[in-house]
């Protein structure tokens, strides 16, 4: 039931019999927000294209179809289907990376009580710290190439996975543990048996958050590199007021991102389902 | 465990930590002072705290961080104003929610570090380009915490209010805002926090002055130590900005 209903019914009433005469299209668009969501988004696409064909500088931003039709002219720019593939890897090994050494210090410091009350607020401070203010020391002590944009990568993508994993383990109720305990489990069979399943929706839940530190700490660490990789090239085509390239190219890092978000998340909604059941 | 035996661990961690910290500085002492690191890379603690004194004492700072504080307090007015307004005329409305709730947490779900490139070519190297960013980043989780704090309001309460004859003014101010203060507060503290990052973050990238082009420019004159005096201070001044405003949300959460 809707709230305030006379006004809601009302407005219900009206919008059915009007669309009635326009063949229900309005009722279809009230009945399915995605379709309201395509138009807005549209619109926004449609706005764009406007400004940048009619009132905005052409050396500052170019229409969204020039700049589809350019994605292969970006592509076929010397260099960046190398810096994209490079930075692709260096997305993947450090979420690797990541995950792997997060999960590890993660138990090391969740599974025992001593070591979460001991190391949880060391590790908690280093997350709160704003880590950008030491990436030029990254580049110093990695250089240029993909291993200060790993190591960077690494840096951010760290510290959620392990806050998660610590919460996941602590989280188990005790009394699983307990009976587990006096049913005559060992060490290794609790944690086989009771831990581990208990962790797994937080291990994906922190995987999430992971990567979104790795695609942060990546794409900066890549950004501030001028003289080599993808921030050569943002450097490069935003000197020579070349927008159509620069947002071609950013189109594509933003598709990248867009699609291992999504794999990370699917994997979330999948493995973390059996809880809720 | 027992009280006393828990009481016991407590000290230990304390002492563990303070054997943790100290091992580090230790560490990064003798590696500096006896086993030859070149200062180039990492300069000995001592001079980084005199540096340290040295950039407190004489005033350095004021300029870069009055750049930086400006440029964060114009882009969170920015974001906190524009996404409170937005976020509220969304709520007002399932429907609207279940059109742009999606839409914004899409936005979001993109490292919004990729438009830094763009705004350097719309707004150039100065405060305008990390304003802009700074706003960008932090508008979106203004924005949802908005949505979600004054859109999913139990609709029990509206109706209640309603049947005791609660006008529009009364609903908001005594129903509506009590319910998604906390969650809108949390929304802004985490916007905040953003924007700090993504300003200090932008002006390491491209920028012509604040705290982390300083750090940029020293880094790049090999002036090691005194690069590590300012991290130290920026990396200060951020755990001040966000202990403040952590204090300021926990307030206005009573």
């Amino acid at each position: 039931m809707m709230p305030a209903s006379d006004a809601v019914g009302a407005r219900d009433v009206a919008a059915r019999t009007a669309s009635r005469r326009r063949g229900g299209f309005a009722r279809t668009v009230r009945r399915h927000p995605g379709i309201a969501r395509l138009g807005a988004v549209a619109a926004l696409f449609l706005l764009w294209e406007i400004a940048a064909r009619y009132w905005v500088d052409p050396m500052f931003l170019s229409p969204p179809s020039r700049v589809i039709g350019s994605i292969q002219s970006v592509f076929a720019t010397r260099g960046v289907p190398a810096a994209l593939q490079v930075t692709f890897w260096e997305l993947a090994v450090a979420f690797a990376m990541s995950v792997a050494i997060g999960l590890l210090v993660g138990l090391a410091v969740g599974l025992s009580r001593f070591s979460r009350h001991t190391f949880m607020p060391i590790i908690l401070l280093l997350y709160g710290t704003p880590q950008v203010t030491i990436l030029p020391l990254f580049i110093l002590y990695f250089g240029i190439g993909p291993a200060s944009k790993i190591a960077f990568g690494v840096s951010h993508g760290i510290f959620p996975i392990i806050v998660t994993i610590v919460a996941g383990v602590q989280n188990i109720k005790p009394i699983l543990l307990v009976s587990a305990r006096s049913m005559g489990a060992n060490r290794w069979q609790i944690f086989r048996w009771v831990i581990f399943p208990h962790m797994i929706p937080s291990f994906f839940a922190g995987m999430r958050l992971g990567m979104t530190g790795v695609l942060l700490g990546v794409l900066l660490a890549e950004l501030y590199v001028s003289t080599a990789g993808i921030g050569y090239f943002t450097t490069l085509f935003t000197q020579n007021f070349d927008p159509t390239k620069l947002l071609g190219l950013i189109s594509v890092l933003a598709a990248m991102a867009i699609v291992l978000n999504e794999i990370v998340r699917r994997a979330e909604v999948h493995f973390g389902r059996w809880r809720a059941e | 465990m027992g009280e006393r035996g828990s009481r016991r661990d407590r000290i230990l961690s304390r002492l563990v930590q303070a054997a943790f910290l100290i091992g580090l500085l230790a560490l990064w002492y003798l590696a500096t002072a006896r086993w030859g690191v070149s200062h180039l890379l990492l300069p000995n603690p001592v001079r980084v705290y005199d540096e340290l004194k040295d950039v407190l004492a004489s005033g350095e700072f004021v300029p870069d961080l009055r750049v930086t504080l400006s440029e964060l307090a114009i882009a969170f007015l920015i974001s906190s104003v524009g996404g409170v307004t937005l976020g509220y005329l969304i709520s007002r409305s399932q429907y609207l929610i279940r059109v742009f709730e999606p839409l914004l947490a899409g936005v979001y779900s993109i490292p919004i570090i990729l438009f830094l490139p763009l705004y350097v070519l719309f707004f150039g190297l100065g405060p305008a380009s990390k304003i802009a960013l700074g706003t960008t980043i932090s508008f979106f989780p203004i924005v949802l915490n908005t949505i979600a704090g004054f859109g999913y309001v139990e609709r029990i309460y509206l109706v209640a209010a309603r049947a005791m004859g609660a006008s529009d003014f009364q609903l908001f101010r005594w129903v509506l805002l009590p319910a998604a203060l906390p969650v809108i507060l949390t929304g802004l503290r985490m916007g905040f926090t953003v924007a700090l990052l993504s300003i200090l973050g932008s002006e390491t990238i491209a920028s012509l002055a604040g705290l982390g082009h300083k750090i940029v420019h020293l880094a790049e004159a090999m002036e090691t130590a005194r690069m590590f005096a300012y991290i130290a201070f920026a990396v200060a001044i951020a755990a001040l900005l966000n202990f403040t405003v952590t204090l300021l949300e926990a307030r206005g959460r009573r």
